[in-house]
């Protein structure tokens, strides 16, 4: 069958949360847990080579193999650093093996929700999708039962579903606008469909729909007015559920978002999102970036510059044309790496310190130098300096919007400039300086982290030109 | 679809938004899940309408889990919590309860002023029930966005939930594959609810959401 290694991303999470759900051992889970990512991994990278043909349900095209591909990896690396962060959590008896069967079962069940609605060529089945990975990751963060942990479940809940409830009304706008001219039916919700009919489909209907669609899904992004649950969600789950929250499930919303901005563009009488797009990925930059400097808790601060990161791709497909859709599309990807590796790094300083508040951490480069130098390194990656990814990618936006808009560019340029200054400050003070706090030995595995920090390094300085060419094809459908 | 038939699905329609509306002042639980239970009651008339008029068969299911699950089942299971916790003579309170009304209105309007025009080339049954289902939807989040306890913010997502699914339902011919699954992940949605519920009650004892606000101090 063609479908073959699309069914193995979707089907190997799936029946590996099954499996998981039944076993008590926690080495056992562990090792099992890596072992499926890393399966679900290997069947994406034969995507490339062969492309199944487009399905009712499922599809693999240009705009989405490269997410695919980032989504089983960083769900491989997560998966390493999760037995060694899990494994102390054990030890120190925050988690009992109860709990641990329902994590390691959530975690390849979120998995599969990101696969499928990264895989869906159906707007109601990516909807679906969408919302599993949404509930699957509420019970993550509220995995600790701690007050702080629930609120922050609870709170993620209510406005999760209150979001994705306004994307399925968007999504049945959309139907509306489709039904009189593909007919009724499950043809009038197939994506590859959808848009060989755009420029006939209604536009005044997809309009408002697109309105529900990006306050829906803009809530998933985390964007501005909207981000509530997001600060309170990254700080109180489990360290490898922020990784995966920031670097994946941001994406899979954006992505979601993404969709519909090409059928708005197929549409030849729709209004441009562009502006839409473009306030509220400022708000959300600027929002962020002074949020960055009241920060105590270091999770809550790597989470608001997630806030202000994807305000900036916001921002980037917003002004849209092929170099700012290939400037966001580049952040994208470096911002998924960079921010779970900071993560990775993160979550083994908290369990070193035993706190996640930065008051209690110090002179992290004197007392454990590889743990310091590599939350140096990652900072540095995602505050935009040269010679990491981020960096292209940011200045890359900043020249094109320049010659476009200067005034967008002066705020985008200063929101950016925030941002590193907030970061920059609270660096200096959890790297350098007295060292504070207790400093036990390090048991870790820096490999995820230092694999993921090697590509943004790697991507900041030669990107492959097969890369290169995927990312102008895609940014040019994007409009 | 013309004269009475159109008149019915209107109808019921209405009923929904009216009972949108009585869910906006019940300042006690019980009878805000009264109301509830006859929210879901509406609208499984008005999907069963909808199966009967646009003859497609497959709405049927799509109303009985409508009548069973969210009429039935899901009001009782929260009346008896609501009764275990002790806080069923409770009064909550509401703010500005006229105020809240007026913003209702408004948002009627508002929808059915926004919806109306945009929707003009479609056939009638479509566009009543799309701007009523908006009205449906918006007024449940005003619900959620008025109430400070966690059992009637549960509720008006579910009113939400239901104007939702009036839109589905109106919308000809939307694919089967969609409704299931909305009835399904209401279903899951639940069962996280009363997950969460239960914990809440059993870590705070009390389901007033106000007071988790407290735990963040200092949490910065």
């Amino acid at each position: 069958m063609t479908l073959d290694p699309l069914l193995g991303i979707l089907l190997i999470p799936l029946g590996a949360a099954a499996l998981l759900a039944t076993i008590p051992n926690q080495r056992l889970s562990a090792a099992l847990n890596i072992a499926a990512s890393l399966a679900a991994l290997v069947c994406a990278a034969t995507l490339p080579l062969s492309r199944p043909p487009p399905h009712t349900f499922l599809m693999v095209d240009d705009f989405n193999i490269v997410f695919i591909l980032l989504n089983t990896f960083v769900a491989f690396t997560t998966s390493i650093y999760s037995a060694s962060y899990i494994a102390h959590e054990v030890e120190t008896g925050r988690v009992t093996s109860r709990h641990l069967r329902f994590y390691h079962a959530m975690f390849q069940l979120m998995m599969f929700g990101m696969n499928l609605a990264l895989a869906a060529n159906n707007i109601g089945l990516m909807w679906v999708a969408v919302e599993l990975a949404t509930l699957t990751t509420v019970m993550m963060v509220g995995l600790y039962r701690t007050p702080e942990a629930l609120e922050a479940a609870w709170k993620y809940f209510i406005l999760g579903s209150v979001g994705i409830a306004l994307a399925l009304f968007g999504t049945i706008l959309v139907y509306l606008a489709a039904r009189p001219v593909v007919g009724e039916g499950l043809d009038a919700m197939v994506w590859t469909t959808l848009v060989s009919h755009a420029p006939t489909l209604d536009p005044s209907l997809l309009n408002i729909a697109f309105v529900f669609l990006l306050l829906g899904y803009g809530t998933k992004v985390g964007l501005a007015p909207l981000h509530a649950w997001l600060p309170d969600a990254h700080a109180e789950g489990p360290t490898p559920i922020s990784a995966v929250l920031s670097g994946l499930l941001l994406n899979v919303a954006l992505y979601a978002l993404l969709r519909f901005k090409i059928l708005m563009a197929a549409s030849p009488g729709a209004i441009s999102p562009g502006p839409l797009l473009i306030a509220m990925g400022l708000v959300s930059l600027i929002f962020a970036a002074f949020m960055l400097y009241r920060r105590r808790d270091i999770k809550r601060l790597f989470a608001y510059s997630s806030i202000e990161h994807m305000g900036i791709i916001v921002f980037a497909f917003g002004m849209g044309g092929p170099l700012d859709n290939l400037a966001g599309l580049l952040q994208m990807s470096m911002h998924s790496l960079t921010k779970s590796a900071i993560f990775f790094i993160v979550g083994h300083i908290a369990q070193v310190k035993g706190t996640q508040r930065m008051a209690d951490m110090g002179g992290l480069t004197t007392s454990h130098p590889f743990l310091g130098w590599m939350l140096v390194a990652g900072v540095a990656a995602i505050a935009g300096l040269p010679p990491f990814g981020v960096f292209a990618s940011e200045f890359l936006l900043a020249t094109t919007t320049f010659a476009r808009a200067p005034w967008l560019a002066i705020v985008f340029v200063l929101g950016v400039l925030l941002a590193f200054g907030g970061l920059l400050l609270r660096l200096t003070d959890i790297a350098f300086g007295e060292v504070k706090g207790p400093i036990p030995p390090v048991r870790a595995s820096y490999l995820p982290a230092i694999a993921h920090l090697a590509l943004v390094l790697a991507a900041g300085i030669w990107l492959p030109p097969p890369l290169i060419a995927w990312f102008q094809h895609v940014a040019a459908i994007l409009g | 679809m013309t004269g009475i038939s159109f008149d019915i699905s209107h109808m019921l329609a209405g009923f929904l938004v009216l009972l949108s509306f009585l869910m906006l002042y019940q300042v006690r639980l019980p009878p805000l899940l009264n109301v509830l239970a006859a929210h879901a009651f509406a609208l499984s008339l008005s999907v069963a309408w909808q199966a009967h008029t646009q003859d497609a068969p497959h709405l049927y299911i799509t109303a009985a889990i409508a009548l069973l699950f969210k009429a039935i089942l899901v009001p009782w299971v929260l009346r008896r919590m609501v009764v275990r916790m002790g806080i069923h003579r409770e009064i909550e309170n509401v703010v500005g309860i006229g105020l809240t009304m007026l913003a209702a209105m408004a948002l009627v309007a508002l929808s059915l002023e926004f919806m109306l025009p945009l929707t003009a080339k479609a056939d009638p049954v479509v566009r009543e029930d799309i701007a009523l289902a908006l009205s449906v939807v918006l007024i449940g989040l005003l619900l959620m966005v008025t109430r400070r306890n966690a059992v009637s913010q549960v509720v008006g997502f579910m009113s939400l939930e239901n104007g939702i699914n009036l839109a589905a339902t109106g919308a000809r011919g939307m694919p089967l594959v969609v409704e299931i699954s909305v009835a399904f992940s209401v279903l899951i949605a639940f069962i996280v609810i009363g997950v969460f519920l239960f914990r809440i009650r059993e870590r705070f004892d009390s389901v007033d959401v106000g007071t988790l606000h407290m735990f963040r101090g200092g949490r910065q």
